[in-house]
């Protein structure tokens, strides 16, 4: 059991921001337990993000390409992860708790019967095994996880560790076969609906949040200029959502989406323990609530007690006149 | 048709929580503190719906203690046809490959099931592995975060459905069986009616135990292969609020853009 491995996801150019946070993170595992660190890139046209790898500090990178690859489906990827990973034996697998991430570390997982902690938020080593803290109870709580069996598989929470830097290297990828064949895969993709345009709040460094105070659909009106004007994404708390002035899409906190944000504005967010679950681990948060007694100011770095119809426009006027003047 | 969902019996939303010495307690002062897990409310009425558009039954199945009756009748109450309680000592503490494999057993016994649905994940563990561990183990095909089953046609053996992803929504045909779990914008769970709670209190739920099963590994506490037992409250936040008071709303703004930039997150 010696390497640590590194699932990579890309767009067929460029490795996606959460893996080169993976690979960050795993970048120090693999120093600290003195083994190396190897990328496995598949996909249907891999050489860019292969290349990459090396770049981000990959020792070797496993590359497996196929148009039966061009999606990451469970199907396809699982065996030949497995397969791979079986025949290898790597002392630890990491990968993003992205969607497919999550899919295709569970399926694997139960293949090698080996144990998976997710959505770890720290990484550790500790008595040559791997220490990793995970928020549970819905972020309520948290806990310290260790896999007692090999090899050791985690998923890492997006935007919770630093990404890698460039090193300048490259290698040489060695070539694998996928482990299907594609006319025994059981699933078809029949298209693909991109939602690109809006600032996605998960990846988001910025997010303007507006909750029951905004008072109506309107309301939120001075929340989205303000997030125009800092390229933030728009968030929403569970009350606004359920009262249905915004998409669903856009609630923050426990039934909604965890956020990580550098910056997190709260306008008319009482903050209710739910809420505080999906974005307590943004760095600065600013809360705007006619309330002092709002939880969320126990929370906040930063506080405005007054109506947010009248500090929202007033901040973005003043963040116009300082980026774009 | 016949299919399974596969619920969970979870705190509350509304929960506040306590540790002490590593033991987690906790308590809803405004509710029920033990509920069928939310995301599962959306899987049971996809179930239903299933149901009643294609005949046949609807399972409700959980493994879990007891006391997990109640998240049982909370799906017979909706509407499901059967429930069924899965439960043993030698199930408890299992990881999720440990439960998965129970999952597996109990829907192999349950005979002909076509979709095993389940909620996106549960509000305690939050993994959401369990499901496709759960495909893996039956070596089914699985179907996560769908938020749309656009066509189920049961005499072809098919399923199309729409999954909510990152970066958008994907359309996916698959073979049947499947496992499928489901998001929030699939549809509207329904409130369980009046004659439904009625029937869910009389009903006797069935208990199957490891006996009845055949299980294809190890389950259980001993054979957990992921330890987290340390749980620990969240490390506060270590942050000290500071309230900015000025003459004007323009000079209150000016000074928090200031501060913005002084911690760089602009």
């Amino acid at each position: 059991m010696s390497g640590v491995w590194v699932w990579i996801e890309h767009n067929g150019q460029e490795i996606k921001s959460i893996s080169k946070e993976v690979l960050g993170a795993a970048g120090g595992i693999a120093a600290e337990l003195g083994q190396p660190l190897t990328a496995l890139v598949f996909g249907d046209d891999v050489a860019g993000p292969a290349a990459q790898a090396f770049d981000l500090g990959a020792a070797g990178v496993i590359g497996c390409a196929d148009p039966s690859l061009s999606e990451v489906r469970i199907e396809t990827y699982g065996p030949l992860l497995a397969r791979e990973a079986a025949a290898r034996q790597p002392a630890v697998i990491v990968a993003g708790a992205s969607i497919p991430g999550r899919d295709l570390m569970g399926w694997t997982a139960a293949a090698l019967e080996t144990g998976l902690a997710a959505d770890v938020v720290s990484l550790a080593v500790a008595d040559g095994r791997v220490r990793a803290v995970r928020p549970v109870y819905a972020g309520k709580l948290q806990s310290d996880v260790v896999v007692t069996s090999d090899p050791q598989m985690f998923t890492l929470r997006n935007r919770a560790f630093a990404p890698a830097e460039a090193t300048g290297q490259s290698g040489e990828v060695e070539w694998v076969e996928p482990a299907v064949a594609a006319d025994e895969v059981s699933t078809e993709v029949l298209g693909f609906e991109s939602s690109a345009g809006e600032v996605s709040l998960t990846d988001a460094t910025i997010i303007v949040s507006g909750g029951r105070g905004v008072g109506g659909p309107e309301g939120y009106a001075p929340v989205r200029e303000l997030a125009e004007v800092l390229g933030a994404a728009v968030g929403a708390s569970r009350a606004a959502v359920d009262a249905g002035w915004i998409p669903y899409e856009h609630q923050v906190g426990q039934t909604g989406k965890t956020v990580s944000p550098e910056l997190y504005i709260a306008a008319g967010i009482s903050g209710a323990i739910q809420h505080q679950a999906g974005m307590r681990t943004a760095k600065v948060i600013v809360a705007i609530n006619k309330d002092p007694d709002a939880p969320i100011f126990k929370l906040a770095n930063y506080g405005i007690v007054d109506d947010l119809f009248k500090v929202l426009p007033s901040l973005t006027k003043e963040f116009r006149k300082r980026l774009e003047g | 048709m016949k299919v399974v969902v596969c619920v969970k019996q979870t705190p509350s939303t509304t929960a506040v929580f306590k540790v002490e010495n590593g033991q987690v307690s906790w308590d809803d002062p405004g509710g029920k503190p033990i509920v069928l897990n939310p995301w599962d409310e959306y899987a049971v009425e996809e179930g239903i719906q299933l149901q009643e558009a294609h005949g046949g039954e609807t399972i409700a199945l959980t493994m879990g203690s007891e006391e997990s009756q109640e998240a049982l009748k909370t799906c017979l109450a909706m509407g499901c046809s059967e429930a069924i309680l899965v439960s043993d000592e030698a199930f408890s503490g299992s990881d999720t490959l440990g439960t998965a494999r129970v999952l597996a057993a109990a829907v192999r016994k349950a005979g002909d099931v076509q979709v095993a649905l389940f909620g996106k994940q549960a509000i305690d563990g939050d993994t959401g592995q369990t499901i496709v561990q759960t495909a893996q183990q039956l070596g089914w095909t699985a179907l996560t975060f769908v938020s749309n089953i656009v066509e189920l046609d049961p005499a072809e053996g098919t399923i199309t459905v729409d999954r909510l992803l990152e970066e958008g929504k994907q359309t996916v045909k698959a073979r049947l069986p499947a496992v499928i779990s489901v998001v929030k914008e699939i549809n509207e769970p329904r409130y369980p009616s009046f004659m439904g709670i009625r029937k869910a209190n009389r009903a006797t739920i069935p208990v199957w135990t490891a006996a009845d099963l055949e299980l294809s590994g190890a389950v259980g506490a001993e054979a957990s292969q992921v330890d987290w037992s340390e749980v620990s409250a969240l490390p506060a936040r270590d942050t000290e609020v500071e309230i900015i008071e000025a003459d004007s709303v323009e000079e209150e703004a000016r000074i928090l853009v200031d501060r913005l930039f002084e911690e760089k997150v602009i």
